[in-house]
């Protein structure tokens, strides 16, 4: 193990390191802290200029329930799970589809159509910003949810089918060939054979896909405008340009918008880290 | 198999039995039709309309015009241009620093007390978080008189400085910003990576008599690769693709010196500076070309991994 455990060093060192650890947390976290004790303070502690003390009183409750009942963020929170949802449903199957297809048999452009996935991944957003609007503009969609959602599931395919395609790879073939000499159609093999066998890259994706999804930004102002369709990030903006320089308002409809992400991590973390580090292990 | 040899569909026997002699060849085409289709109709189609736009005049809505390479030739001489330009390879150069930044923290974290694994979640943190509400939250840390970050300089006697006022360190600013997530980032791909480090040989190492840097840079490291070439793409793809940060605290200012390809791109297509969506497409064709050099070099590196196979 590296650096050497610290169980083995002087029991001096093993203090020091226990008591750096949480203060280097609260430094490395220092921008969130702040934001969470903005978001409970009163309104008069930014005008008496009480930016960085600590709360002249306690107002969790009447700041959250401002962002709650007297804004459009619920409005946003809704569209932004009907956006993401969908979403990651629709990028997860077909990319496992895509995945199994790549994954398991051999064909001669078998490699450069994963390739125009890995490839097509990486593209910068600004290249298709002009023709995916239009096209959505032209398919009566622009502005809507469902324009949004098609558009990631296409994009995010890229990724999830390079992902897929790695775990099955993976995966035993013999088995593959087993169902193969017991007569059993392929689409079957990959219901029931390999399907299974995916669960926890299914889970990996999913988690990793909801927050990538709901964490965008750009294709929120490029497809969509107002509170029908925005999703939260976008709608954050305007909730800000409503309250300008209410910091506390402003804070508490941060960490609304964040909470979601946040949520999944913490519950599904062994998926989440999973999806991250795809290739990085073998 | 009896059962798929009866007779159920009538007129569709032939066309079944020509599936069934066919399956294996053409059963990874069926799975592929639909993730083919949305990929082509949304990702690859686009990228040669925008080609085939970017030789236009066009304002989204009128007739276009042929221009040739009239809109590249613009860019040229376009100071604005220029300054995006040289501030994605700041934006290059600078993003990279997240991955000894996330090799540091990994190292850091790399131990076995109580709570560790609370404690690793928790420097994760920032990468789950909107880039919205980091944008957000680092423009406040930077407030030219009640931000954070003023109030400690204020303790060493400084007079405190507009970080995102200031024309030249404004992109520095908001790099910094993107950084924290980023480094998150790298930091989980080097633990996973620190993970599946060969313990026996580094104690084999240890014998030897290596220990700190030398034992990081020639034992540890290289047992790294993977997590680095990861760390490395995902890099390079965060710092071409940096908008919403620059949207979120800056729009591009001030005086327009923290704009880069992205953003510029699309103030330039779809924002009230004008619809010139022929010169927003060759701006985005240049920044594709860019892309292109790294994209090339992933996909080289992942074609000899496949040989080897």
């Amino acid at each position: 193990m590296f650096p050497t455990p610290i169980q083995k060093r002087p029991r001096s060192a093993q203090l020091t390191y226990q008591s750096f650890l949480p203060l280097a947390l609260v430094m490395w976290l220092l921008p969130l802290i702040a934001v969470a004790v903005f978001s409970i303070k009163p309104a008069s502690d930014f005008t008496q200029g009480n930016y960085w003390g600590p709360p002249g009183s306690f107002e969790l409750f009447n700041n959250y329930g401002q962002v709650f009942f007297n804004s459009d963020m619920p409005r946003y929170m809704l569209n932004s799970f009907l956006i993401t949802i969908p979403t990651v449903i629709g990028a997860v199957a077909l990319s496992a589809m895509a995945g199994f297809a790549l994954g398991i048999y051999k064909f001669r452009s078998n490699i450069w159509i994963f390739f125009m996935f890995v490839a097509g991944n990486f593209v910068p957003f600004q290249i298709l910003m002009v023709p995916v609007r239009d096209l959505t503009l032209d398919m009566g969609l622009y502005n809507t949810k469902t324009g949004l959602v098609l558009f990631h599931v296409a994009f995010q395919t890229g990724f999830c089918t390079l992902f897929m395609r790695n775990f099955i790879r993976q995966l035993p073939f013999p088995l593959i060939e087993a169902a193969r000499v017991e007569g059993i159609a392929e689409w079957r093999i990959f219901w029931y054979v390999v399907l299974p066998l995916m669960k926890p890259a299914l889970a990996a994706l999913a988690v990793l896909i909801f927050t990538f999804i709901w964490n965008d930004y750009f294709w929120a102002v490029v497809l969509t405008q107002g509170p029908e369709s925005q999703p939260v990030t976008a709608g954050i903006t305007s909730f800000n340009a409503q309250y300008r320089a209410a910091y506390h308002l402003m804070s508490a409809g941060s960490i609304v918008a964040a909470l979601p992400p946040v949520a999944m991590f913490f519950l599904m973390q062994k998926h989440f880290i999973a999806g991250l580090t795809l290739g990085a292990v073998k | 198999m009896t059962t798929a040899a009866l007779p159920t569909t009538g007129p569709d026997r032939g066309g079944r039995s020509w599936y069934k002699r066919n399956e294996i060849a053409v059963t990874p085409w069926l799975f592929l039709a639909p993730a083919i289709l949305f990929f082509a109709v949304y990702v690859i189609f686009p990228i040669f309309q925008s080609i085939n736009i970017s030789f236009y005049d066009w304002d989204g809505l009128g007739e276009a015009t042929y221009v040739g390479l009239g809109n590249y030739a613009e860019l040229m001489d376009d100071g604005a241009f220029e300054v995006s330009l040289w501030n994605n390879v700041k934006w290059l150069v600078f993003y990279l620093l997240a991955i000894p930044g996330g090799l540091f923290i990994a190292l850091f974290l790399n131990q076995t007390v109580t709570g560790i694994r609370i404690y690793k979640s928790l420097f994760f943190f920032p990468f789950v978080i909107s880039q919205v509400v980091v944008g957000l939250v680092f423009s406040w840390f930077y407030l030219p008189n009640e931000g954070l970050l003023n109030a400690i300089l204020g303790w060493f006697g400084s007079d405190g400085i507009n970080v995102l006022g200031d024309p030249t360190l404004a992109t520095y600013g908001i790099i910094a910003a993107g950084l924290w997530p980023q480094t998150a980032y790298c930091m989980i791909l080097y633990l996973t990576g620190l993970n599946a480090v060969d313990p026996e040989q580094v104690e084999a190492a240890r014998l030897d008599g290596a220990k700190g840097w030398k034992m990081l840079w020639y034992v540890i490291v290289p047992q790294l690769k993977p997590a680095t070439f990861i760390a490395f793409v995902v890099t390079i793809i965060g710092a071409l693709r940096s908008f919403d940060l620059i949207s979120i605290m800056t729009n591009g200012g001030p005086f327009g010196q923290t704009r880069v390809l992205s953003y510029y791109m699309f103030e330039k297509a779809l924002s009230e500076y004008g619809f010139r969506m022929g010169y927003g497409a060759a701006i985005a064709v240049v920044l594709f070309l860019i892309m292109m050099i790294f994209i090339a070099y992933f996909l080289w590196s992942m074609w000899k991994e496949e040989k080897a196979r």
